[in-house]
């Protein structure tokens, strides 16, 4: 397991990641298969181009994981992932990296909970942000760790 | 201007529901969802090293939700023939899901609406999904936006 992070440890402005993914097509038909989206932009490219795409495409819930996973790893065991949320703004395909990012934009205290809100982003090798979302993390406290949380 | 697709009527569908559907996790699907995206966080991977940690299991990733084929209220729009695209989603995490759990899934139609976009109307679907485990807890809720053009 990581290092546990602690809401002493950040400030507005503290940075996520980056967690940097290399999707490849073979990822693309594991994907499909693990979560049962068989839609055939994602693995076969005749479709795909026969649907005015460039080839094949990321699926944008793939996408969405790959945020998922940037968010729980700076959450840690003792932290919570509370909101996730994504928009799918452009397309990334396979053979080309992705990395997700995101920075702390909001740091405070609800119903005793020590809360996060992240601005998180994937963006392509041209450092376009393909995929736009937030989160929202709870974190444990160096004083009172991890009473609070589930 | 009166929207094509999404008129008064068509906005009565609104809060339909689809029928619920129960799911049960399996410990291996978790791990295969988490090696499909390349995720090799113990809490996801390893029931063994789990066990050390606070949560006492493997625990499922944030989006394993999406293997659970979660059923979309049956929505009828006058559009004779369309294109879909994801816009997105809005996950909240209460609860964790574990392997073994029964999850019942049921889906929501919260808001229909029309815009008109480069290709002619865009009719934007949100859909809320609510993810119950065996107890009566409320795991997950997801709100995904469609757009049909």
């Amino acid at each position: 397991m990581a290092k546990q992070i602690y809401f002493e440890d950040v400030q507005v402005g503290t940075e996520i990641g980056p967690l940097e993914k290399n999707p490849t097509t073979q990822q693309l038909v594991r994907y499909a298969g693990a979560s049962g989206d068989f839609y055939q932009i994602h693995y076969d490219k005749d479709f795909a181009m026969g649907n005015n795409l460039p080839g094949v495409i990321l699926h944008g819930a793939l996408k969405n994981a790959f945020l998922g996973h940037l968010m729980t790893d700076f959450a840690g065991e003792l932290g919570w992932l509370r909101k996730l949320g994504v928009q799918y703004r452009g397309m990334d395909q396979p053979g080309t990296k992705v990395v997700a990012r995101g920075k702390v934009s909001k740091k405070y205290t609800d119903g005793g909970y020590n809360l996060v809100d992240c601005e998180i982003w994937l963006e392509n090798a041209k450092g376009e942000k393909t995929t736009p979302g937030s989160a929202t993390v709870m974190l444990p406290s160096r004083v009172a760790v991890s009473e609070k949380l589930r | 201007m009166a929207n094509k697709y999404v008129t008064d009527e068509a906005r009565k569908q609104i809060g339909k529901t689809s029928e619920p559907r129960t799911y049960e996790v399996e410990r291996g699907a978790i791990r295969r969802f988490a090696e499909a995206i390349e995720d090799r966080n113990p809490l996801f991977n390893s029931e063994r090293d789990a066990r050390q940690t606070r949560y006492g299991s493997m625990i499922a990733p944030p989006t394993f939700c999406r293997s659970m084929g979660s059923p979309i209220p049956d929505i009828k729009l006058d559009m004779p023939t369309f294109r879909g695209l994801d816009g997105g989603s809005d996950w909240e995490y209460f609860v964790p899901i574990r392997p073994g759990d029964r999850i019942t899934v049921q889906s929501k139609l919260v808001d229909l609406r029309e815009s008109d976009g480069r290709l002619g109307p865009m009719v934007f679907t949100t859909v809320e999904t609510t993810y119950t485990n065996q107890f009566g807890e409320v795991c997950v809720v997801q709100r995904s936006t469609g757009i049909r053009y």
